[in-house]
């Protein structure tokens, strides 16, 4: 265990803790988009960005990447880190103006509206990798990736096209911070739109009551996965005894 | 299997046999593939993946990120004209726009032919002989308008 001061408040840590989460721990908030308990760290959205001084110096750093110390002072609202939380969030906004997430968090920092150009296209994705991540680290389909670079990057799927991994399962959409990608069940068929490229996926119907109740293909990878019968999933899970 | 594809496989293979099926390989491996056909071709990054085991999005990822690698067939021959500040200055401006008139291509396109792949670079050290234009490995420094047809009339 460590002792730290976060917002002048002596607080004890786990040594090696991200400092997002010990604040976390202390019910002190700061926003982070791209933070998921499920995957790794990866700092992307850089909103989670506090001060922290060590032996007289101040520096920012990423909190959901900075390990707790014996000792750091941790800053979460000082003026440094407020200016520095608005220019990301209006950065943000600007690249994705009809977010509202983005447009919420605007609003509690006092934003009315960016300074930056707005960007057209009606996309909501900020490059934060957060499903990339998931689609990889939970689902183990990597079926989507950050392609390009600069300002050309964005989320894709291989070549633009249907992604041949993709078990269909909507991880991506339910872990989305700023809901970029729709998952819509169509009778049959699973329609995820992501910004970049469309899929459709057949459902599986259940044997007993003919209803569509999930990916054939998340199926197959469960039932691959898991080494279950081929069968296991004819009946849907309100039909099983 | 396409015979093309087919032939591809068996091409990848043996560049992937060179370098020991190693994951950490991947850019070197995509770069003899890219010296091969001129471009990537999905075939190929399809192969790679297969082969090595690594997500298809891995390979893509990479392909996409350096700038040396293309997805798209690029050109026979490839033109780079110095847009630095010394050739700037120079009129190198003038000398892209002739090229771009002279093959009907913007910079960073291919003719339809597949003869010339046109691109602009900031600065390749030449600066006392700008404007420069380089085909393929061939540097032409002080040039103007009225070099341009000529130069690349002289290649096929």
């Amino acid at each position: 265990m460590v002792t730290l001061t976060i917002d002048g408040r002596e607080v004890r840590a786990e040594e090696g803790k991200v400092l997002l989460e010990v604040a976390r721990d202390n019910r002190i908030d700061i926003p982070a988009l791209c933070q998921h308990d499920s995957v790794a760290a990866y700092g992307a959205c850089r909103l989670c960005m506090v001060e922290i001084s060590r032996k007289g110096r101040e520096k920012l750093v990423a909190s959901c990447l900075y390990p707790a110390e014996e000792g750091l002072v941790v800053k979460t609202d000082s003026p440094r880190v407020i200016h520095v939380r608005r220019t990301v969030t209006e950065l943000l906004l600007a690249r994705c103006p009809d977010s509202e997430v983005l447009q919420d968090l605007a609003r509690k920092l006092g934003i009315e509206r960016p300074r930056f150009s707005l960007e057209e296209g009606n996309h909501k994705c900020i490059l934060c990798a957060l499903c990339t991540r998931a689609c990889e680290q939970v689902v183990g389909a990597s079926a989507i990736s950050l392609a390009n670079r600069g300002t050309a990057r964005q989320m894709a799927t291989p070549f633009h096209a249907f992604s041949e991994a993709c078990i269909a399962c909507g991880t991506c959409a339910e872990i989305c911070p700023t809901r970029a990608i729709d998952i819509n069940d169509v009778g049959d068929t699973r329609i995820i739109v992501m910004p970049n490229v469309t899929m459709e996926f057949k459902l599986k119907q259940c044997s007993v009551c003919g209803s569509y109740w999930a990916p054939e293909r998340q199926l197959e990878h469960i039932i691959r996965q898991a080494g279950l019968p081929d069968n296991a999933f004819d009946k849907c899970p309100d039909c099983r005894d | 299997m396409s015979e093309q594809a087919t032939r591809i496989s068996e091409k990848v293979s043996a560049i992937l046999d060179k370098y020991r099926h190693e994951e950490g390989m991947l850019v070197s491996i995509l770069q003899d593939i890219q010296a091969e056909y001129n471009h990537l071709p999905k075939d190929a990054l399809v192969e790679v993946s297969r082969r090595l085991g690594i997500p298809l999005t891995q390979v893509y990822s990479v392909a996409t990120f350096f700038k040396a690698f293309s997805l798209t067939p690029r050109g026979r021959h490839s033109i780079h004209v110095c847009l630095g500040t010394a050739c700037h200055v120079r009129g190198a401006v003038r000398v892209l726009d002739e090229v771009e008139r002279e093959l009907g291509i913007k910079a960073g396109e291919t003719t339809a032919d597949l003869k010339y792949t046109l691109e602009r670079v900031n600065c390749v050290g030449a600066c006392a002989l700008g404007p420069i234009v380089i085909v393929d490995d061939q540097f032409s420094g002080e040039m103007t308008i009225d070099k341009v047809k000529p130069m690349l009339t002289s290649y096929d």
